[in-house]
């Protein structure tokens, strides 16, 4: 019974112990938390905010300081960068040659902070397709190309070939006076007995002068027929170049001479008119156009020929023009038997959204017994092409070509070709083509031709 | 000299003193592009910085890198303008752009330096850029009529149109 007392007593003091313990627990809590409610509740004085105003005052001031100095050396980081040549700090001797194009070199430099310039593009050397160094002072050098290789499975032949590889070298002297030239690789390889050439296609200094007219000297490309002054693979449909502009326009056709260009009036109205080397055509070379062309290579120069050419193209998409030439023996005079000779043609390029048409007559007219005597005397042909672009990289295009190099006399010498296919630019610069051919008259030639041509 | 002769000559005599203008050269200094597209006040020029994301779409808009660490634009009240240049096929072409909401307000050639190709800077052509907005494949909204003998500065203002929306793009979105 004793001993139930004692522990009952025992139970009551351990119940007492916790819950003394609880109160003692409880109270520290309630201390701690009364201790640190009164300190929160203690707010800083007016002076205290104050001065901790003032500082961070003191720092954004020092924060603007040194954004202002980052942005500063950021600039010259990247002006140095760009225009290593220049520091971007102070006032730089700076070209003006594209705000003064037509200005005199006098004009041409002024004083100016290397941050007034008014381009949005920084970079004094541009990594362009074609790789171009544009110096201050108006003077650049340049360097273009393009080429293009066939593939042709006709009924006539069926070959590999690299036709063109070209390079053009470029040099400005001055913002008036600039120097041209376009160097050409044909069929891949030249020599005695090989089937290529190496030819110079241009080579010209060109003035501008008074600023409203230029004047070419030197051995340049014709303003003839469409292709003749533009015909980068990646311009035009077909693998091969149309026909016309092969057999009745002997494209690529360059002479050596005089050539003004130049615009009239304000409605895209333009000219061209030169003086210059003219063809060779004999009964050697059966009165036949393209063999005519001497590639002012110690070039006959007895007779010269004379071209002009009229271009609009004062619409949205259209082009038209016409050339005529005029040479007053187109023998040179070793030919007894050939005179003179007429050449014309009319061009028309038509180009709305995705729809194309190209359209092209030519024609010359040889005097003399001997072209009259095969027929030669007229040689003609045309040609009617119309495209049409089913996304940025695909297009299709159909072609249909008449031609006759012996027009002049009663016999059927008449052939026509058509060309159907597929131009897809991998970019703006590369073209992989494919096109179906048919060709009629006196000769049939039908196949297939694959080409990859480019262009920078 | 004989008579088709001394007729050419008269007729390059002629076409020499007649009233022309001129292919080449500069038919308004960006300067002046700048000034007349904010009435006369140019604004504090900005900059568009260019991050490796931004060079490698500019790349596939040009075909070629971009030697540029940012770009130099001018802005107020929306309206921005850019100066940008490409070759053509040998020589820089130099073309102002204004661009307002994501859109092409304007666009002039000011300075055409290559030997052919000029009927760029003609309304007929320019016009067709108006309201013109950037696809979200960074392509043109519309397509721009080429012009014969002119295509490789027909390609070339049609990058610049699309580099200038770009850069419009980079600017705003920034």
């Amino acid at each position: 019974m004793h001993f139930c007392k004692l522990e009952l007593n025992q139970q009551v003091k351990d119940i007492d112990m916790r819950q003394l313990n609880y109160l003692i627990f409880f109270i520290l809590i309630m201390g701690v938390s009364g201790a640190v409610v009164a300190k929160q509740s203690k707010s800083p004085s007016m002076q205290e905010i104050w001065k901790l105003l003032q500082v961070q005052q003191k720092e954004i001031k020092k924060l603007k300081r040194e954004n202002r100095k980052l942005k500063k050396r950021l600039n010259i980081v990247a002006d140095t960068i760009q225009h290593p040549t220049k520091m971007s700090t102070k006032p730089q001797r700076h070209s003006v040659a594209k705000k003064s194009f037509n200005q005199k070199s006098k004009a041409t430099t002024t004083t100016t902070p290397s941050r007034e310039s008014y381009t949005s593009i920084e970079s004094p050397v541009r990594k362009h397709g074609s790789e171009s160094i544009h110096t201050k002072s108006g003077r650049g050098a340049t360097v273009n190309g393009y080429g293009e290789m066939h593939y042709n499975n006709l009924d006539s032949k069926k070959e590999m070939d690299f036709h063109r590889f070209v390079l053009m070298f470029s040099y400005r002297f001055n913002n008036r006076l600039r120097f041209s030239s376009e160097l050409e690789v044909e069929h891949s390889i030249s020599g005695d007995g090989k089937v290529g050439e190496v030819e110079l296609e241009q080579g010209y200094i060109e003035y501008d002068f008074t600023g409203k007219h230029s004047l070419k000297a030197g051995l340049f490309l014709l303003p003839v027929g469409i292709l003749n002054e533009t015909h980068e693979p990646t311009t035009f449909y077909g693998v091969e170049r149309n026909p016309i502009e092969k057999n009745i326009i002997p494209t690529t056709w360059w002479e050596g001479g005089l050539l003004f260009s130049g615009q009239l009036g304000n409605k895209g109205l333009s000219y061209d008119i030169g003086l210059h080397s003219g063809l060779k055509i004999t009964s050697a070379n059966s009165y036949v156009v393209r063999k005519g062309r001497q590639s002012v290579g110690e070039a006959d120069a007895t007779d010269l020929a004379y071209t002009a050419r009229l271009r609009w193209t004062g619409t949205r998409g259209l082009a038209v023009s016409a050339s005529m030439q005029y040479q007053e023996n187109i023998g040179q005079s070793l030919d007894a038997g050939i005179g003179n000779a007429n050449y014309y043609d009319m061009t028309l390029v038509w180009n709305r959204g995705r729809f194309g048409i190209r359209g092209l007559y030519a024609m010359w007219d040889l005097n003399g017994a001997g072209p009259q005597s095969i027929g030669a005397d007229k040689q003609e042909g045309w040609y009617l092409e119309t495209s049409y672009k089913l996304t940025s990289k695909f297009g299709v295009f159909s072609r249909y070509a008449v031609w006759d190099n012996a027009a002049g006399d009663a016999t059927d010498s008449e052939k026509e070709q058509w060309n159907v296919g597929v131009n897809f630019w991998a970019s703006e610069n590369v073209v992989f083509k494919f096109d179906v051919q048919r060709q009629g008259g006196v000769i049939n030639d039908d196949g297939f031709n694959l080409g990859v041509g480019y262009h920078f | 000299m004989n008579y088709f002769s001394r007729s050419m000559l008269m007729i390059v005599i002629s076409l020499l003193g007649s009233t022309v203008v001129t292919a080449r050269g500069v038919y308004q200094t960006p300067r002046d592009f700048v000034k007349e597209t904010f009435s006369g006040k140019t604004p504090k020029v900005k900059f568009v910085w260019l991050d490796k994301q931004a060079k490698q779409q500019i790349t596939k808009i040009l075909g070629h890198s971009l030697n540029a660490l940012r770009i130099r634009y001018w802005a107020a009240n929306k309206k921005t303008a850019w100066i940008l240049e490409e070759i053509g096929k040998e020589e820089l072409i130099t073309v102002g752009f204004v661009v307002t909401n994501g859109r092409i307000e304007r666009i002039k050639i000011l300075v055409f330096r290559e030997s052919r190709g000029w009927e760029v800077r003609y309304p007929f052509f320019t016009d067709q850029f108006k309201q013109i907005e950037l696809t979200h494949k960074i392509k043109l909204s519309r397509t721009i009529d080429s012009i014969s003998g002119a295509t490789l500065s027909v390609n070339a203002v049609s990058k610049m149109a699309r580099l200038a929306l770009f850069f419009y793009k980079l600017a705003t979105d920034g």
